[in-house]
């Protein structure tokens, strides 16, 4: 029995690293502030929505809807004029604002379904952004309810048609300063994520393994002992390391033309199904906009290697650097998850901050930026990422340069560090 | 006849954090001859030749190769020497021949590569094995090939740190011919081996390192007559204890 302990504590000793531990501890960091996110949307909706309403018909059926509406929701406009209430609206959290116009009661009673004019205050395209307007949603079905019910009651004689389906809603969506007639805000939603969650994939796809990559040629440089001959040979360690950056790099954007290729042809199966040109409203893509998109997306590739290729010279072999890709597949799937349920502009500010602050976010919200017109966030997103790129390639360049490339580790005079990234940065400033 | 210092090294010290590898030790290697660096385990031998082979960085002391500042100078010094690490390996998915003629590249504007390449083919006698993948050989046919792959490019200083490791005793004989052969060719060699008959065969003169210090040094025959030994082996011993 003791024999077995023995090896039961050499297996927990051998398996229960540091390196093992991180990726488990990132991942229940990730759950956690994902179970916030939906904690936060479960609280709103419990809340009544904030909306702006106007009532230009001042008819039984009208003033019956008008009333639904208002005890159900938190009005910050009531007056008449569709104008003010836009306005008031869109200085507001409001959601929306609601019109029943003049002839509303009438139509009903005279046997058609009365409109109700929609104005939807949309402020991002995320999934979640959307989730809000299904409230607004609810009390419009409410209304109509009411209105059947009071139909049923014997109030009006109409048909069985009109009686179940008094009311229809007219749909016009206030985006980005943009007037969208006849479209409500899921429906763009829907197409943007359609359109946009293509190029994160991709990105996942190519930085996971082009990242992987240059981790893997470290560990078996290391593991199969060739790294100590490469480095004696008459070239720089720049040279070395630029040389295996750009044969990565050159690799991964192999891979992004296959994944594209066969990714863009099954896009454009939904494309195709696509009842809603948003190229009508402004909303497209030129080739300027596919130029950007391309340099960002280079960008966070050699971010990605250069951050690769630090974390590969702290590998000791193989297998320490299948680990070691394991931050960096999270960088590539945070930024992913985010991008894909919420939109960068309606973000708190620090989870602006964050997203901007991991290079791979850039590429991945260049698209729906570029499509709004957003080109400020993805030039400064292409700039932070140039700037990322150097900082990150002098850092593996000077690295290459020191033992720590064979020893793997970082020994201070004073005591082992926990940090050695940290320690050789603030080693190497010191000696600056 | 002296000749010129191929390599001198002046008070040399590495350290790791805290540890001193190697604590001040000074000796100059002959441009010709064949100089050996023995000790015990973990005395400092190849952290010396890891150093004067630009591996790794100098803490402090003074190291010129064939004139040249390693620590200025590193790029024209890797131009002279050649270094064969212990435990080296080569890249599995290349063939024998491929791997030299990956290696001969950097060397192109020195030599004509394609001879280059012919030479190591001849060094590594791996006959039609040369053509096989790396992945395939044994322990002793890839430690002929690194050989190969070191002395192929005649360099000017040979830094070999246990040339024949892995070899029977055919196998080491040869390569020790060969490095013989390059050294009357005009190639420096400086080497460790913890093969005392080796190191007595092969070197013109010899330093024993202990506990990161130059304990001894001097010709084989000068040693033993000093230590009243009849092989290097018991001088070693001698020394050490």
């Amino acid at each position: 029995m003791s024999n077995m302990a023995g090896i039961i504590k050499k297996e927990i000793k051998e398996l229960l690293t540091l390196s093992a531990l991180i990726p488990i501890i990132v991942m229940a960091i990730m759950f956690g502030m994902i179970g916030n996110l939906v904690g936060e949307i479960n609280v709103s909706l419990t809340e009544k929505p904030v909306i702006g309403i106007i009532d230009q018909d001042n008819s039984t059926l009208s003033q019956l809807a008008y009333a639904n509406i208002s005890d159900n929701a938190e009005s910050i406009y009531n007056g008449t004029s569709i104008e003010s209430g836009l306005s008031a609206a869109e200085n507001s959290t409001a959601m929306a604002l609601i019109v029943i116009p003049a002839g509303f009661g009438s139509d009903i009673i005279g046997n058609e379904s009365g409109t109700i004019q929609v104005y939807w205050m949309m402020r991002g395209a995320g999934i979640i952004d959307s989730v809000p307007f299904s409230m607004v949603q609810g009390l419009l079905t409410k209304v109509d309810r009411n209105i059947s019910a009071w139909l049923v009651e014997g109030n009006a004689s109409v048909s069985t048609e009109v009686i179940l389906a008094p009311t229809k809603t007219y749909d016009t969506t206030m985006f980005k300063g943009k007037e969208m007639t006849g479209i409500s805000p899921m429906a763009i939603s829907s197409i943007v994520q359609s359109q946009s969650t293509f190029v994160p994939m991709i990105i996942v796809m190519v930085v996971i393994m082009a990242g992987s990559m240059v981790i893997t040629s470290m560990g078996s440089e290391k593991e199969n002992k060739t790294l100590e001959t490469l480095l004696t040979l008459p070239i720089s360690r720049t040279s070395i390391v630029f040389g295996k950056l750009i044969g990565a790099a050159i690799v991964g954007l192999i891979m992004a033309v296959i994944y594209m290729g066969g990714f863009g042809y099954y896009m454009t199966t939904f494309a195709g199904s696509a009842a809603i040109d948003l190229s009508a409203y402004g909303f497209t893509i030129d080739a300027v906009d596919y130029v950007l998109m391309g340099i960002s997306l280079f960008l966070a590739l050699l971010a990605a290697l250069a951050l690769c290729m630090i974390l590969g010279i702290f590998t000791k072999n193989y297998k320490a650097s299948q680990m070691m890709t394991m931050p960096i597949t999270f960088l590539a799937l945070i930024p992913m998850f985010i991008t894909m349920f919420a939109d960068f502009d309606t973000l708190p500010l620090g989870g602006q901050a964050f997203l901007f602050a991991i290079p791979f976010s850039h590429p991945m919200m260049a698209m729906k930026s570029l499509m709004f017109g957003d080109v400020g966030l993805v030039l400064a997103g292409i700039a932070y990422e140039a700037v990322f790129c150097v900082v990150a390639m002098f850092i593996a360049v000077t690295l290459f340069k020191k033992d720590i490339l064979l020893t793997g580790k970082v020994k201070t005079a004073t005591r082992k560090s926990a940090f050695p990234i940290a320690s050789m940065i603030a080693g190497m400033l010191r000696k600056r | 006849m002296v000749n010129m210092p191929a390599v001198e090294v002046a008070n040399l010290v590495k350290a790791f954090g805290s540890f001193q590898a190697v604590k001040g030790i000074s000796f100059n290697v002959n441009e010709g001859e064949v100089f050996g660096l023995i000790g015990p385990n973990g005395a400092g031998k190849t952290t010396t030749l890891r150093v004067l082979s630009t591996l790794i960085e100098v803490t402090s002391g003074k190291i010129n190769i064939f004139g040249q500042d390693l620590v200025k100078d590193a790029g024209e010094v890797r131009k002279r020497i050649s270094y064969l690490p212990e435990d080296a390996g080569a890249y599995k998915n290349m063939t024998g021949r491929e791997y030299l003629k990956f290696i001969a590249q950097f060397f192109h504007d020195l030599k004509d590569s394609r001879a280059m390449v012919e030479k190591g083919v001849a060094i590594a006698q791996l006959g039609e094995r040369i053509d096989d993948k790396v992945d395939t050989y044994s322990k002793g046919m890839a430690r002929k090939l690194l050989v190969a792959r070191a002395l192929m490019i005649d360099p000017k200083l040979a830094i070999l740190d246990e040339p024949t490791s892995g070899l029977d005793v055919l196998n080491a004989q040869e390569i020790r011919k060969v490095i013989k052969k390059t050294v009357s060719e005009g190639t420096t060699v400086l080497l460790s081996s913890h093969n005392m008959l080796e190191v007595e065969l092969m070197c013109d003169r010899i330093a024993l390192i202990d506990n990161g210090k130059i304990v001894e040094s001097g010709t084989p025959s000068e040693l033993k007559r000093k230590y009243e030994s009849s092989n290097i082996e018991e001088v070693f011993v001698r020394v050490v204890s």
